[in-house]
């Protein structure tokens, strides 16, 4: 390869995309070093604390395309304090003062402000894609900027972010000149919806693919713009209560027989189930289904529904769909390759809820089903040994039995065998999210067969720091392990401490790790954030040498080449 | 009313409807030793924590439960922070459904019913409703917005004392206030620079405080501390100060 010119090689690799790939390539020799290192327009960056902007665009100058991830996963769930950090403004201004080509921004749990918006709105005039997804922070004034200053927007994609709505004219202000949308998503704005500006908007996008909207678009509006965008491929449905008998109903039953692009589906984030019908003569094109926010679609008509979906291959619902429906969807649904079930009733005991029943029958009818998030109230070992026997292609297992250290319902006996057999058969397990009763036994196979895992997250599990080490001597592959409320501490912390090298990050919290242990921790790992989330005032870690029976609320450790970050709010303390 | 047997409770442990344990800060260890369904003091300093503070109340482990409370009743999943882990953003879309769904209900069944259901709310916890009602709350001037649980809150005084307590605590050059929990409520007898308003179901911006805590809660859609200056257009408030107490719920 060395024979060749530059160009040639270059040309070589714009062949490769994957950036583990590329990054492999990076590795062979400085000459190919320094050509990739020039040519790579898209990269990935994990953790945004473990690198630093500066260092980045030292690397790759010509950067196009840039994903961050902010927070740990657990924020998700409230686990992580609101200013706990993950702010983008920074890479922002480093970006723009660069004068980089930006043109991709994909953002995940990160704090974005109406100012950083404001400012990648003037700083890239090439910038084409924003994704934004459980991100907070700011407003739709932000939005009016990406709007009104982006001439060349393609993609608006805001995914379960927190959005303060202003009920500003944000749709408006996309210029008249702005023809090149492809994909506009505002499912999650709460606020009213300027329905005029949004029609014209659609009217003049003919590549508009993907339109999803948020619940104050009802339907009247809905028939509207689709009769504007039959070439949609994605539809994300707002409100949708409405008369049968309406004069509108009439016109969106027509609209949507046009729209024989149609492919992917979701929203009825309002919606009166009756009117479903006028989505069957398109169901059969379906490839994916999420009806997860759909809380009034259920029973028959969710059924039905169903039924016409033969080619699915993404399935998002509640659980409310019950046993039944899911045996509905095992024999329909026989391209079937991701589920996600998730829970109605917080509380428990409700009647249409799923059980182990209906996960069996998915894997028993779906042969092609390799990902499930599955909310459940009860579980046994004698159906995840099913489950693994029918499915031993699965990548992203995820059970949720609802009520913590809950056993095998029928047994009384822990889950460790059920998970075990899961572990054992899907030889290619990258994700993995356990639940129920688990002792330490489960870890042990875990840590024999789990070979492949990337992902474990573990709650209310094991009991000794065995559990913990059997994992973390076994998983050779681990990126992310997730812990709380589980009996792991110091011991398992500090086995082998360059294990976090090859990890993106560890989180434990409620477990038995502490202060004193985090100290070694750090001691011994100084290319390692261990940070220490403490926010109750009364309970400050102190240093006054009871440290080793202080314990530990959170622990978030990570791997960085930057050192300490800055940012960091006063009751998270950096070791 | 509901303010009475909290009052009674002052000093014991008292439950509320989510079973999160709350309280001040030296509660937490209170709460950790506390049974499943969670224990704080009440009454200490009359402060209540906000979305903000449920972490660090931590989560109720296995072992504690069972070493400190005896046999505890198995753990419901609405009894501990960050679990289900679903999602804020889904659960906030799937608490505001059942919250409609059930409003509409009260609305149609009656006052009546809706009596029963709100005792129920408090004392039955683990057979009642279960809201998490995370509402935003904006501050002019300040830039992100914070949440707070309605749920967790019984009183106008209480969430007074919760948003002082987020905005003014942490940020000390921007208000006068030093945070001292013994002071009078100055968001709510417009006497601060700033007023608490809400935006109701509706759409309109109201004065918090006019009506009873109970309607309050089941119409507000989310807060902002307003500064005095501009909450002019508002219901102005010319009611006199004895007045606006026999409004309060007692």
């Amino acid at each position: 390869m060395n024979y060749f010119p530059d160009e040639v090689i270059e040309h070589v690799f714009d062949f490769v995309t994957s950036q583990r790939d590329r990054n492999a390539i990076s590795l062979v020799c400085k000459s190919w070093y320094k050509i990739e290192r020039y040519s790579r327009q898209r990269v990935f960056i994990g953790n945004c604390y473990a690198i630093n902007p500066e260092r980045l665009l030292g690397r790759f100058p010509c950067l196009r395309s840039l994903t961050l991830k902010g927070k740990p996963h657990f924020a998700d769930f409230n686990l992580v304090p609101h200013e706990w950090g993950g702010f983008v403004q920074p890479w922002i201004e480093a970006l723009a003062r660069s004068r980089l080509g930006l043109e991709e921004l994909r953002l995940k749990r990160m704090v974005v402000t109406d100012v950083s918006l404001e400012l990648l709105s003037r700083s890239f005039p090439n910038f084409k894609s924003l994704v934004l997804v459980s991100c907070e922070g700011f407003t739709t004034d932000g939005l009016a900027s990406i709007a009104a200053n982006c001439r060349h927007l393609r993609d608006l994609d805001l995914q379960e972010n927190e959005i303060d709505d202003h009920r500003g004219q944000w749709l408006s202000c996309f210029p008249d000149t702005c023809t090149t949308l492809v994909t506009l998503n505002f499912a999650c704005l709460e606020g009213e919806t300027n329905l005029v500006a949004l029609e014209r908007l659609v009217a003049r996008s003919p590549n508009l693919k993907s339109l999803k909207l948020n619940r104050a678009v009802p339907l009247d509006a809905l028939a509207r713009l689709m009769v504007c965008a039959p070439q949609i491929v994605d539809l994300g449905v707002g409100s949708y209560e409405n008369d049968p008998d309406s004069e509108s109903y009439l016109k969106l039953q027509a609209a949507i027989k046009k729209c024989t692009s149609l492919k992917r589906l979701s929203g009825f984030l309002e919606a009166s189930p009756h009117c479903l019908s006028a989505f069957h003569p398109i169901c059969h094109n379906l490839t994916s289904l999420n009806l997860s926010y759909a809380a009034e679609i259920h029973g028959s008509h969710l059924i039905k529904l169903i039924q016409h979906c033969k080619k699915l291959q993404r399935l998002w619902i509640l659980d409310s769909i019950g046993d039944k429906g899911l045996a509905v969807v095992a024999s329909t649904c026989k391209e079937l390759q991701e589920l996600r079930v998730f829970p109605t009733d917080l509380l428990g005991g409700g009647n249409t809820a799923v059980t182990e029943d209906g996960l069996v029958a998915i894997s028993a009818g779906c042969p092609k089903l390799h990902s499930i998030l599955y909310f459940c109230q009860q579980m046994t070992n004698a159906a995840l040994i099913t489950v693994a026997k029918n499915c031993p292609n699965f990548i992203r297992f995820r059970l949720c039995i609802l009520e913590p250290n809950k056993p095998d319902h029928v047994t009384s006996q822990p889950l460790d065998e059920g998970f075990g057999a899961i572990v054992q058969a899907c030889k290619n397990l990258r994700r993995l999210s356990l639940s129920g009763l688990l002792t330490d036994q489960v870890f042990q196979y875990i840590g024999m067969y789990a070979t492949q895992l990337e992902m474990l997250s573990i709650a209310f599990a094991g009991d000794t720091d065995k559990g913990m080490l059997y994992v973390l001597n076994g998983c050779k592959k681990m990126r992310k392990l997730e812990i709380r409320d589980s009996p792991f501490g110091d011991t398992a912390l500090l086995a082998d401490v360059n294990k976090y090298q090859t990890m993106r990050s560890l989180w434990m919290s409620s477990c038995e790790v502490t202060l004193g242990g985090c100290k070694r921790l750090a001691q011994k790992a100084p290319w390692l954030n261990v940070e220490i989330i403490n926010e109750n005032d009364n309970n400050r870690m102190e240093e006054n040498g009871h440290e080793g029976r202080q314990k530990v609320d959170k622990l978030y450790l990570y791997r960085t080449v930057v050192g300490t970050r800055t940012d960091a709010p006063p009751f998270v303390w950096i070791l | 009313m509901i303010t009475e047997l909290e009052m009674g409770k002052a000093e014991s442990e008292l439950e509320l409807g989510l079973g999160l344990s709350l309280g001040g800060g030296t509660a937490s260890k209170i709460g950790k030793s506390g049974g499943v369904g969670g224990s704080g003091a009440w009454g200490e300093r009359g402060r209540l924590l906000t979305a903000k503070d449920f972490p660090s109340v931590g989560s109720k482990r296995a072992a504690d439960s069972a070493s400190h409370a005896g046999a505890s009743p198995p753990r419901s999943s609405s009894q501990v922070v960050g679990w289900p882990p679903i999602g804020s953003h889904r659960m906030n879309s799937l608490v505001n459904n059942q919250a409609a769904k059930s409003a509409r209900e009260e609305e149609e069944a009656g006052k009546k019913k809706v009596k029963d259901d709100e005792t129920k709310d408090v004392t039955k916890k683990a057979n009642g409703k279960v809201q998490v009602g995370f509402i935003k709350v904006n501050m002019d001037g300040v830039a992100i917005g914070r949440k707070v649980d309605l749920n967790a809150h019984s009183s106008y005084e209480n969430l007074a004392q919760t948003l002082e307590d987020m905005f003014f605590r942490n940020n000390p050059g921007t208000i006068g206030l030093t945070g001292q929990f013994t002071k009078p409520l100055r968001l709510l007898d417009g006497s601060s620079e700033f007023v608490l308003t809400y935006e109701d179901k509706e759409g309109d911006w109201m004065l918090v405080g006019d009506v009873p805590w109970r309607m309050f809660i089941t119409s507000v859609k989310r807060l902002r501390v307003m500064k005095t200056s501009e909450a002019n257009g508002l219901a102005a408030r010319h009611q006199e100060p004895n007045e606006r107490q026999r409004n309060q719920p007692v």
